[in-house]
């Protein structure tokens, strides 16, 4: 059966496709994610690549910051306050100023949205680490741990499930904000909703903007059960 | 630094501040826009957030309602308005092209941290007070209007200047589908490749954020100062 129907099809997609062309440009339209998979993939691979290496790159900034704002009281404030303040100045805004030093590449992209992860994550590393219980800390103490050892095997353990809340915070929010390096040409499925709008090509359009959210749901869901791996010792 | 030299001259040469497309004309159509699409998200978000709050119902929209905003981004969100048949890129009024679109993605962008806000701050009046409130006869209606919203009165208007803020500060992004605001000069900055006049468009929002915010804080300390007080005699 699949034979004979198919082969008169294949015929007519390759002349004409149903839905997109010139006249015709609907919503959903499966014969775009066919001839344009290649296309979808390398922008879907090009977005994630861009939100993990960003978040990554703010988580590693943000645990010796947080750190360190713990340890100077004035740097606290000043760091949470300037984080703070970051998060008002629009992502538009970072990239004409990254531009001039890293150029239309997706450094520029990758170091603007790490910042803005920055901004939730030192905060969310400050709150998990005060949330860990002063007792626990003394036990620590009191058990002969060293201040690293106590850190590494102690605070930061009890200290994952708020800067796991703000990870999956950063994340998504990373996700949504890739988006916008459409700008300087590496936004992953933003270019696709850029290309869309300058050709007024719904299927294109609709089909990033889905894969952009559930881009956002499928690593919120990959950092939750991660979370549940790392944190064995909540459910004992 | 070529760049921070080109940006300040942009900035201080006057014929860049004035007449049609000039900063202060992208400026005004700016915060008109941030205004009225939180002026709309109060109106549609506040009063459903305070009554889910004060029934105690609804929990799972106000929590979830934040990630689904931050999961949604306002590009693609305002490529869709755009290319759809409806809003397109109509005018509407001062708004400039594609305002109508712009103003929709923004008011639905100032409901999560409105409705959040707001039905976590009545939610989260303690249970003796509104017990209280019960003890002394107070029907529901009365018991919403001067006991639950006094108090939850910070906490809501604090997501309020949160929301200004963030929808000030994303109308910038209504420029990449060629819409109004000073997001424009951003672009025609890269798309000329002079980086310090779209640096200057970045200055000039990112000041604008910082006046909002502390103009927000003022008037939210001003307006929460009464409470207080009745509060405490």
């Amino acid at each position: 059966m699949s034979v004979t129907l198919l082969a008169p099809l294949t015929v007519r997609a390759e002349s004409e496709p149903s839905c997109y062309s010139r006249l015709v440009n609907h919503w959903v339209c499966p014969s775009y994610w066919q001839d344009r998979a290649s296309d979808l993939r390398s922008a879907t691979v090009q977005h994630l690549e861009i939100t993990v290496i960003a978040v990554a790159l703010g988580l590693v900034v943000a645990v010796p910051l947080a750190l360190l704002a713990r340890r100077i009281g004035w740097l606290r404030q000043g760091v949470l306050g300037l984080t703070t303040a970051l998060y008002t100045v629009p992502s538009l805004a970072l990239l004409p100023l990254l531009v001039p030093f890293t150029g239309l590449t997706m450094t520029t992209v990758v170091i603007g949205l790490a910042v803005y992860a920055l901004t939730i994550l030192v905060r969310a590393v400050v709150d998990g680490l005060d949330s860990v219980p002063p007792d626990v800390k003394d036990a620590a103490v009191g058990l002969g741990y060293g201040p690293l050892r106590r850190l590494v095997r102690v605070e930061l353990p009890l200290a994952v499930p708020v800067i796991l809340a703000g990870l999956r915070v950063a994340t998504v929010s990373t996700v949504a904000l890739t988006t916008v390096g459409s700008l300087v040409a590496y936004g992953g499925l933003g270019n696709l909703i850029a290309d869309g709008v300058r050709t007024d090509f719904r299927a294109e359009l609709l089909t990033a903007a889905v894969l952009c959210v559930l881009l956002a749901v499928v690593l919120d869901a990959l950092l939750v059960l991660g979370g549940r791996l790392v944190t064995g010792w909540r459910r004992a | 630094m070529r760049l921070f030299g080109d940006t300040w001259r942009y900035l201080t040469a006057g014929g860049h501040w004035t007449g049609d497309g000039g900063l202060l004309d992208l400026l005004g159509q700016q915060l008109l826009l941030t205004l009225t699409a939180l002026v709309l998200a109060l109106v549609i978000g506040l009063p459903l957030a305070l009554w889910l709050g004060h029934l105690g119902r609804g929990g799972w929209l106000a929590m979830n309602i934040s990630g689904i905003g931050r999961a949604v981004p306002v590009f693609a969100l305002l490529a869709l308005l755009v290319t759809a048949a409806w809003p397109g890129v109509r005018t509407a009024g001062p708004y400039g092209r594609a305002g109508l679109a712009t103003l929709i993605a923004l008011a639905l962008f100032a409901l999560p941290p409105i409705i959040t806000n707001a039905y976590v701050a009545v939610q989260e009046v303690p249970g003796h007070v509104k017990q209280a409130a019960v003890g002394m006869g107070m029907t529901g209606r009365q018991r919403f209007w001067r006991v639950e919203l006094p108090l939850a009165l910070p906490l809501v208007l604090s997501g309020v200047r949160l929301a200004l803020v963030q929808v000030w500060a994303t109308a910038t992004i209504a420029a990449l589908v060629a819409g109004p605001g000073l997001g424009r000069v951003i672009t025609d900055g890269f798309a000329r490749t002079q980086y310090g006049e779209g640096l200057a468009g970045a200055v000039v929002v990112a000041l604008v954020a910082v006046v909002l915010e502390v103009a927000a804080a003022g008037l939210v300390r001003l307006s929460v100062r009464v409470p207080r007080l009745t509060s405490s005699a």
